[in-house]
């Protein structure tokens, strides 16, 4: 773990709501965020209140560059459809998620990019391939 | 304060049973099938509704599972716990009856579990309604497969396990339901039906995934003293632990070792054994990947090794350890929360009533229930009377 607070300070959008409200305000204006904690210097998600790591009732938002590495991989094919992978991504600032990417030739290991794209009324943080075309 | 050590054979099963199983068909619902085991378990025991003083159910199927058994079966308990850690909530009801048992707060515990899943719905009926945001299923994750697919996945990357070994977890499934007459499917299946049937989630086809089916089951415990005056060979409870880290498997920091580890760790240090003291094993099989996760996090071989450990039939009927002797999650039995079903078994091989796919001399049985994606991890290690 970095020294340092990781991630990029975010301004945040909106003041009321709770974590989730937060997170998903910030990834309507494309700003895939995450919390960090001041105390212990840890990357957080998904977002909360208190660090599950040390307690501490520190969280401040954070904006992710976005870039991580493929953690594991699943091809799903519903019929009709084309293949998709879910996905779990290791974010460079030091936190997973789950995402997918719509190539199911996606590796363990590929470094992958956010490409926030509509879901229904929302946006959703889907992924890529870094360098492959969409 | 006492240590958990004193629970050590203090209680014990005295009464099992298994409701209708497979597809009991429309008209039955989740809650007549948690009666008729609760039933037959205490027909099992030779003990009656009015000797019932405790008891210990988990539902999807509906609110408040204890206190709506309890009216159903005009049972007016004064110890009641509905603890819902999914498929792992019967054996974590073990644990709790005896201690509530040793404690004094109840004698008779009966522990149920029903679902009618497969004529209600066909498809698999998970643990409870979730109403918070969720941060995996906007990207359309087939839940549950895709998150013990995605475990299988790494562990394939990281071990060299191979598809092939997850195979060998479903084909020896198969021979033991073969042994099993209420095991649901009993046909041939090789390796190769495995790997080459449908897939749902990379690495897993529909042959490493569980069964959606009806049934329930129950269980009778009480304390050592009573259990000896009663019409079946005690049982005992040797010792059994809880642990859970995460719900979503993205929360899991190494999807290649579950909260079983800690589990199966203080459960053995509980009842004073260890791997090696273990006859039969029954591991909650939802898929075949758990089969080979919980062999290494409890300790029966190495991080990394289940999948040679595995091979050539190793778990099957004559292999070098008897694992889902009843054919598990896989062939016998899957109404969405198996996890009593491993303790039911367990009992069965430790009084020695296990028919053609009876363990030879059986004296300590692991029972082992996951919840969730690969969420909750319960271990229950049982003994007959040698043991205590
Ligand atoms: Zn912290």
């Amino acid at each position: 773990m970095s020294a340092e607070i990781p991630g990029r300070a975010v301004e945040l959008c909106i003041e009321d709501g709770g974590p989730h409200a937060t997170y998903q305000a910030l990834l309507e204006q494309h700003v895939l965020a995450f919390q960090a904690c001041s105390g212990c210097l840890s990357a957080i998600f998904p977002p909360r209140l208190r660090c599950p790591r040390c307690g501490a009732d520190l969280l401040t938002w954070r904006a992710s560059a976005g870039r991580g590495a493929v953690y594991s991989s699943t091809v799903i094919a519903p019929r009709g459809q084309e293949p998709y992978a879910v996905v779990l991504i290791d974010l460079d600032e030091g936190y997973r998620m789950m995402s997918r990417i719509d190539d199911d030739a996606v590796a363990i290991g590929d470094r992958v990019v956010v490409a926030p794209a509509r879901a229904g009324s929302e946006t959703i943080p889907l992924f890529a391939v870094e360098g492959a075309r969409r | 304060m006492m240590h958990e050590r004193a629970l050590r054979g203090r209680t014990a099963v005295v009464g099992v049973a298994e409701s209708d199983l497979g597809e009991v068909g429309p008209g039955i619902t989740a809650l007549d099938l948690v009666e008729q085991g609760a039933g037959r378990a205490l027909d099992d025991a030779g003990l009656s509704i009015g000797d019932v003083d405790a008891v210990f159910s988990h539902s999807a199927f509906y609110g408040m599972p204890t206190v709506t058994l309890a009216e159903r079966m005009g049972i007016r308990p004064r110890y009641s716990d509905s603890t819902a850690t999914g498929g792992s909530s019967f054996l974590a009801h073990m644990r709790h009856a005896s201690a509530a048992i040793e404690a004094g707060l109840c004698e008779v515990a009966l522990i149920a579990y029903g679902s009618n899943q497969r004529s209600a719905s066909g498809g698999l009926i998970s643990s409870g309604q979730n109403h918070l945001p969720s941060y995996e299923t906007p990207f359309a994750p087939r839940l549950p497969v895709s998150a013990y697919a995605l475990a299988a996945a790494r562990h394939m990357h990281q071990f060299g396990t191979t598809r092939r070994h997850l195979a060998e977890v479903a084909v020896a499934a198969r021979r033991w339901a073969q042994l099993n007459p209420a095991a649901f499917e009993r046909g041939e299946l090789t390796i190769d039906d495995v790997l080459g049937s449908r897939m749902v989630s990379t690495p897993l086809t529909v042959r490493d995934c569980c069964l959606v089916t009806d049934g329930g089951g129950a269980l009778v415990v009480t304390s050592a003293e009573r259990a000896r005056d009663l019409r079946r060979p005690p049982v005992y409870y040797l010792g059994g632990a809880e642990a859970h880290w995460h719900t979503g498997i993205s929360q899991l920091d190494d999807v290649t070792v579950t909260a079983a580890s800690e589990s199966g760790a203080r459960a053995f240090d509980l009842a004073g054994l260890r791997p090696s003291d273990v006859d039969v094993v029954q591991l909650y099989d939802a898929f075949t990947i758990n089969t080979l996760l919980f062999l290494e996090d409890l300790g029966f071989c190495a991080k990394g090794e289940a999948g040679d450990f595995v091979s050539d039939g190793a778990l099957a009927p004559g292999g070098r350890l008897p694992v889902n002797t009843n054919g598990g999650g896989l062939s016998y039995c899957h109404p969405g929360m198996y996890g009593i079903f491993t303790l039911i078994e367990s009992v069965r091989q430790l009084r020695g009533e296990a028919g053609d796919r009876q363990v030879a001399d059986a004296r300590v049985a692991l029972a082992h229930g996951n919840g969730g994606m690969l969420s909750s991890q319960v271990t229950v290690l049982l003994g007959d009377a040698s043991t205590v």
